[in-house]
């Protein structure tokens, strides 16, 4: 639908630069330098508390929501700093769309699921064209179409998350975070979900945290791998440990730890 | 952060924008214009409640500290400024007792019953939703069921419009408040007590008796306090049973006539005459200190409950 | 009165009627936003300290807001108000609203308050602002949780006693309008038992007749709202 010039198809969609994400005082991930490239699956892999999630979480500002959190550094999109203050975080939010890591649907028919995005951000076009299109791009559109008037949590959880997803892009976005998205998912809607992923990069640059591996080698481009150490007063502090193409990452990495884990020694 | 130069900047980068308009300005406006009116309704509770207690005060202190204190320990009279709340306060105290005596082992028995041996009977969950459905049940029907039970079935027992009469209706009206209340506090006992009670060879009412109930036993008196301190203030349920307003008289025994504060209280603002009127105030200040009295007790016993644990 | 023929019990529920939508529009509007900004805009320090305030409101007895109704609120809108007489339904309505405001603001909160965050952040992710996500999303899970606290506010107003037996009157007059003295049929019941009445008269029994009435309706009432929440409440992991 999108006539995204090639131009910028093919560039650097995130550029992080020398990053730390905080809760309050405490330093929560540290040093996170990556660009992430446009129309490819980059993928967040690492031990649970190692903050790929918090990183992923920045990408659209959706950790404004937590009064304490902040960063020190640098995240452009395209080459604008999206924490400068004159960008609007509803604004970013609707180009950088996300999927959860459990389905949340709303509490509405699936046609409203779809629509609402669209509606609050004051869409033009033809609603029930759009709500066919995203449901269609979104792979669900078959199983949904004779019953769109029927709640959102009325199907599968699988289809909830397809339902998600299609949400997501009826607002047109650029970009998807995928949180996990299939940590709640049998294997076969996982691989539906994993298959859409294939199809929606042609057109959406896709990050993904996930903490299964073999997802990380099925599906992306790029792998980034954060770890976790213990800090003084308890906590766990995450960093970047390496950040190369999947192929890299999985067969010749340059990072003992990275080797460690994915070969499944520790996490 | 002004919206002009964020859809500037953001145009930037957005290049599929062309379906939207997304009326930032205009949101955020709706955004504001929705919070201060949330913050407003919040207000309005409390600008109510101040103007209540301002104007009471200007109304009833006058004369409670003019005839202090003689307006404690005087009868009602005819004449408003000879009148006092000596037989409304003894009243309310009586019913305070009596209710507490009646519905506090019945209420903790059957709170520990349901939530201890209930199970998923259907017996338990019938009591269940009854107790929901009696949180909803005015106040006035319990007097009828008072009136019908207490004073008339049980006459000979209750002397009928007594202050026993009273008392009791008012247990059943707090009731489900304090198997509310119980159930509640003895849910908040870790299980992990009552498996090492067991574990060490107790019997379920030994592990009751001696480990849950006494880490229990604080939220169950603050659950039942809070619900005496409403009790003392429901009129509806003992005008029905018949309270007199006019009783010069302390109660000698449980089947003598009565009156209460909240009683007096309703006596005289149904006056016309404007001296009544301070008697009232000055009655509700009295009612007030007494309630106040008693939440001050619940949240003392529920700090230190919860500093205990 | 009470025995006109012509009307029956129609008098008094009719005024109930006035009353308690009198207080259902100050309360609900009230209560509901108050629930929204205890819920959602409150840092938790206000919180800390709206809350209790708005329990005392709650622990205030009735007869103490009949009171403030009659002698503090009437005569201030009788200043605005032309023809409001002395008793009228709309001050006792009033006062009623706040009575029940704390119900429905309580209630409703912890309805709100339960809605998951994932819900939320799924609206904001989608570039909702903060009023869009609560009308949109977080009250529509909450429905049926609100839905409740109002029918228990509606219970409470149909059924209390003291502020409209004090400041609506006790004088049974088929009429909706606000200003002038009416008689509900929780007053009814008080003026009846107010005068000393002999078993098996027929004022004896018409206070059964009134209070059996009242009784149903607050048992349809509460029927209504378990098959509501039954109905309507979703089911999130």
């Amino acid at each position: 639908m999108q006539t995204n010039s090639p131009a910028v198809g093919t560039g650097t969609a995130f550029y992080v630069d020398n990053t730390d994400y905080y809760y309050g005082s405490f330093q929560a991930v540290r040093d996170v330098t990556l660009d992430i490239p446009e129309r490819k699956i980059t993928a967040f892999i690492g031990p649970s508390g190692c903050g790929k999630s918090t990183v992923l979480r920045c990408f659209n500002r959706l950790n404004d929501l937590i009064p304490s959190a902040h960063i020190k550094g640098r995240i452009t999109y395209r080459g604008v700093d999206i924490y400068d203050k004159g960008v609007d975080p509803i604004d970013l939010r609707r180009n950088i769309g996300m999927v959860f890591q459990k389905p949340n649907p709303f509490p509405k028919s699936i046609y409203e699921n779809i629509a609402f995005g669209a509606r609050i951000n004051g869409y033009k076009g033809d609603m029930d064209e759009l709500v066919e299109r995203s449901l269609r791009a979104a792979a669900i559109w078959d199983e949904v179409k004779d019953k769109l008037k029927e709640s959102g949590l009325s199907i599968s959880g699988g289809q909830q998350q397809r339902l998600c997803i299609a949400r997501a892009i009826a607002i047109e976005p650029q970009v998807l975070l995928m949180d996990e998205p299939c940590s709640a998912l049998d294997p076969i809607s996982t691989r539906s979900v994993e298959e859409l992923m294939q199809e929606l990069k042609e057109r959406y640059t896709i990050i993904i945290v996930t903490h299964n591996m073999q997802q990380a080698t099925r599906v992306s481009d790029m792998t980034a791998f954060f770890n976790a150490e213990p800090t003084e007063k308890g906590g766990k502090q995450g960093y970047l440990v390496e950040y190369a193409p999947t192929q890299t990452i999985f067969n010749s990495p340059q990072m003992e730890a990275t080797q460690d884990y994915v070969s499944g020694r520790f996490g | 952060m002004t919206t002009a130069d964020s859809s500037k900047d953001l145009n930037q980068i957005s290049d599929s924008a062309s379906g939207f308009d997304s009326n930032l300005a205009g949101r955020y406006q709706q955004d504001k214009i929705f919070r201060i009116a949330a913050l407003i309704a919040t207000l309005a509770g409390l600008v109510v409640l101040g103007f209540l207690v301002f104007d009471i005060l200007v109304d009833g202190l006058g004369r409670l500290l003019q005839n202090f204190p003689s307006f404690i320990n005087s009868f009602p009279s005819r004449s408003a400024d000879r009148a006092g709340v000596l037989s409304a306060l003894v009243g309310s105290i009586l019913l305070l007792i009596i209710t507490a005596l009646a519905a506090f082992p019945l209420g903790v028995g059957t709170g520990i019953f349901l939530q201890e041996f209930g199970g998923d009977s259907w017996f338990s969950k019938f009591v269940e939703v009854n107790i929901g459905n009696l949180a909803a049940v005015p106040s006035i029907i319990y007097g009828l069921l008072g009136l019908t039970v207490f004073v008339d079935l049980l006459f000979n027992v209750t002397g009928g419009r007594s202050v026993v009469s009273a008392g009791l209706t008012l247990a059943l009206l707090i009731l489900p408040v304090i198997i509310v209340a119980t159930r509640e506090a003895m849910k908040a006992v870790p299980d992990s007590l009552r498996l090492a009670g067991f574990a060490l060879g107790s019997t379920r009412w030994q592990v009751i008796w001696e480990h849950v109930l006494p880490l229990a036993l604080p939220g169950i008196l603050t659950g039942t306090i809070l619900a005496l301190s409403r009790a003392i203030g429901e009129t509806a349920p003992l005008i029905v049973i018949g309270a007199a307003t006019f009783v010069p008289f302390l109660p000698t025994n449980l089947k003598d006539s009565f009156t209460a504060l909240p009683i007096q209280i309703f006596n005289w603002t149904s006056r016309p005459q404007a001296a009544f009127h301070a008697n009232a105030a000055a009655a509700i200040i009295v009612l007030m200190v007494l309630l106040l009295t008693m939440n001050a007790g619940a949240i003392f016993l529920r700090n230190k409950f919860q500093s205990e644990r | 009165m009470f025995t006109n023929p012509q009307y029956g019990i129609f008098v008094l529920i009719s005024a109930t009627l006035l009353t308690s939508v009198v207080a259902l529009l100050v309360a609900v509007p009230l209560g509901l936003m108050a629930a929204i900004f205890l819920s959602e805009y409150a840092s938790r320090q206000v919180r800390g300290w709206l809350k209790p305030i708005l329990e005392i409101l709650a622990g205030v007895p009735t007869v103490v807001f009949g009171y403030f109704a009659l002698l503090a609120v009437t005569p201030i809108l009788r200043l605005f108000v032309p023809g409001l007489q002395t008793f009228n339904g709309l001050s006792a309505g009033l006062i009623l609203g706040f009575a029940i405001l704390p119900t429905i603001a309580s209630l409703s909160e912890d309805a709100i308050y339960a809605v998951p965050q994932s819900l939320r952040q799924g609206a904001y992710a989608l570039g909702a602002t903060k009023r869009e996500t609560i009308t949109n999303v977080v009250l529509r899970a909450g429905l049926s949780g609100i839905v409740a606290s109002i029918i228990l506010g509606v219970a409470r107003a149909v059924g209390e006693t003291m502020i409209v037996t004090l400041a609506a009157g006790q004088n049974p007059t088929l009429t909706l309008d606000p200003r002038v003295p009416i008689a509900t049929m929780t007053a009814f019941m008080v003026q009846v038992s107010g005068g000393d009445v002999a078993v098996g008269t027929i004022k004896y029994k018409s206070l059964f007749a009134v209070g059996m009435t009242l009784f149903l309706i607050t048992l349809v009432l509460n029927i209504f709202s378990f098959w509501f929440v039954r109905r309507f409440q979703e089911k999130y992991e």
